[in-house]
């Protein structure tokens, strides 16, 4: 995740980050979980879109952390949130009828329909390892408009079958990873977009099942100084 | 009415072995104290219900006092795993420990169902999951519209503990900053407790202030630092550099106990 790219002075895992703030340029409001993700939104924040409403499942909208938290839950979400609501009201008046616009979610496998596993790997009642669980995914991935899943790109993530379907993908709009993007094209995940230096063989390596690949290939833009200042400055906080 | 009682007298008049018990508190206002002392009291087989396990129930399902755990999301924020929680799970270990897991959604609703004392509570989910085969919700048809829908079961713990801000003399509460499920939770339950910051002679309204009247609560007790290393918003703060600690500490089932023991079991809070 933080291997340099070859010739590059930044990181997959900064690109990873970057181009998944683009993707929040133009966006109305976007949920967020922790990690990467909430990195991320913060980012899209401070280049692209300085009025994008932060969600967070605890409860907190609109909030605008000064430094990326720890957990979805940190006090200053709830200091500088619009609105604090309880967990019933952010389910049942927020996220289910669709007033997020957009979701960023990660988990731990990923099918070629954008399905997700976040609760076991191996068998449910003899796990071979046990994952935290559902949490708020299901019902974010069926009402969010469209659903961003941020993963790591390798076999292990992205594969043929998942042990678990946790989270339906059918509103999955892009899957960025940090070797390139995938959209799903007639519901079948499809390479469209390569990060720079990346190929499609190494993609394809990396994918557990037999890839659809577009015809026409995009590459990633280089971050930009202004990205990845504000990246670095961001997360040093 | 509540009664405002010591910590020890009222985790000893609420909870009891084999119950099930509901430690609410979303990231924020986790009641700590109140599940320490449970555990000092050397509570067993109990059913714990909690939206996040987090820590707390790391710690608790860790020493063996849990039969069972009904759970949404079951990781440290930001952090990773929960590593007793885990080993629970995939070896057994302290003992076996029965899952019923839900999406946070259908927790949620749960409880709100347990709160307005109805039998489930429809929402839109589950449909298409592999949850559905795992856990107990049903399938139910709209009677206006036939649209087919998610119920799920009310949650009617037998007893609620929650922390909070600030209580006054005859037991309101008031709690602010992230709301949870806390209010959901003391309405759903046969008895409960909240543990508070501060006693106050006077309740000032606060913005986003949620006020949970005495005369629904059984015992309110004096536990100022009771949700650390969670927090309190305003009084005290999340303890992110515990919450990383306790990666490394429950990481080992021995380094787990010596702790347990030196700060949770053998004396007072953590």
């Amino acid at each position: 995740m933080s291997a340099v790219a070859p010739d590059s002075g930044y990181t997959t895992g900064e690109l990873q980050t970057i181009v998944a703030a683009r993707s929040l340029a133009g966006k109305r409001s976007c949920f967020i979980g922790v990690g990467r993700p909430s990195t991320a939104a913060l980012l899209a924040r401070i280049v692209h879109n300085p009025k994008l409403v932060l969600v967070y499942e605890s409860g907190t909208i609109g909030a605008k952390p000064h430094r990326v938290p720890l957990s979805i839950g940190d006090g200053e979400l709830a200091q500088t949130a619009d609105l604090v609501v309880s967990v019933p009201e952010m389910f049942n008046y927020w996220i289910g009828p669709g007033q997020v616009q957009v979701a960023f979610l990660g988990a731990a496998q990923v099918d070629r329909h954008a399905n997700l596993n976040s609760t076991v790997i191996g068998d449910y009642d003899h796990p071979r390892t046990r994952l935290p669980g559902a949490g708020g995914a299901p019902e974010i991935a069926t009402g969010c408009a469209e659903v961003v899943v941020i993963a790591p790109h390798g076999r292990r993530t992205f594969v043929e079958r998942l042990d678990f379907m946790t989270t339906r993908g059918e509103r999955t709009t892009l899957v960025i990873t940090d070797l390139g993007v995938l959209e799903p094209r007639d519901g079948e995940l499809t390479l469209t977009t390569l990060h720079p230096g990346v190929t499609v063989e190494q993609v394809q390596e990396a994918t557990g099942w037999d890839l659809r690949v577009a015809d026409q290939i995009a590459v990633s833009p280089q971050p930009s100084e202004r990205e990845l200042a504000a990246l670095r400055e961001l997360v040093n906080r | 009415m509540a009664e405002l009682v010591s910590l020890q007298e009222a985790v000893a008049a609420v909870v009891k072995d084999g119950d099930s018990v509901a430690l609410e508190g979303f990231t924020h206002l986790i009641p700590f104290a109140a599940g320490h002392e449970l555990l000092r009291q050397g509570r067993r087989e109990l059913e714990l219900i909690r939206m996040t396990p987090d820590l707390l129930y790391d710690q608790m399902i860790g020493v063996g006092a849990a039969r069972k755990l009904v759970f949404s999301y079951g990781g440290n924020p930001g952090v990773g795993s929960l590593h007793r929680f885990r080993d629970a799970i995939e070896h057994g270990w302290p003992g076996p420990l029965e899952v019923e897991e839900h999406s946070h959604a259908g927790m949620a609703n749960r409880y709100v169902a347990g709160a307005s004392k109805l039998p489930f509570m429809v929402m839109r989910g589950y449909s298409g999951t592999d949850l559905v085969a795992h856990t107990n919700v049903r399938q139910i048809a709209c009677p206006f519209t036939g649209e087919l829908l998610t119920a799920v079961p009310a949650l009617n713990p037998d007893v609620a503990i929650v922390h909070a801000q600030e209580a006054d003399r005859d037991g309101n509460v008031q709690l602010w900053g992230i709301p949870g499920v806390q209010k959901e939770a003391v309405l759903a339950a046969d008895r409960s407790l909240v543990t508070v910051e501060r006693i106050v002679e006077r309740l000032e309204p606060r913005p986003g202030g949620v006020v949970i009247p005495g005369w629904v609560i059984d015992y309110v007790a004096h536990a100022p630092g009771g949700s650390q290393p969670s927090y309190a918003l305003g009084i005290t703060e999340r303890d992110n550099d515990f919450y990383r600690e306790w990666d490394v500490i429950s990481r080992d089932r021995e380094q787990f106990q010596v702790w347990m023991q030196a700060h949770v079991l053998g004396g007072e809070g953590a």
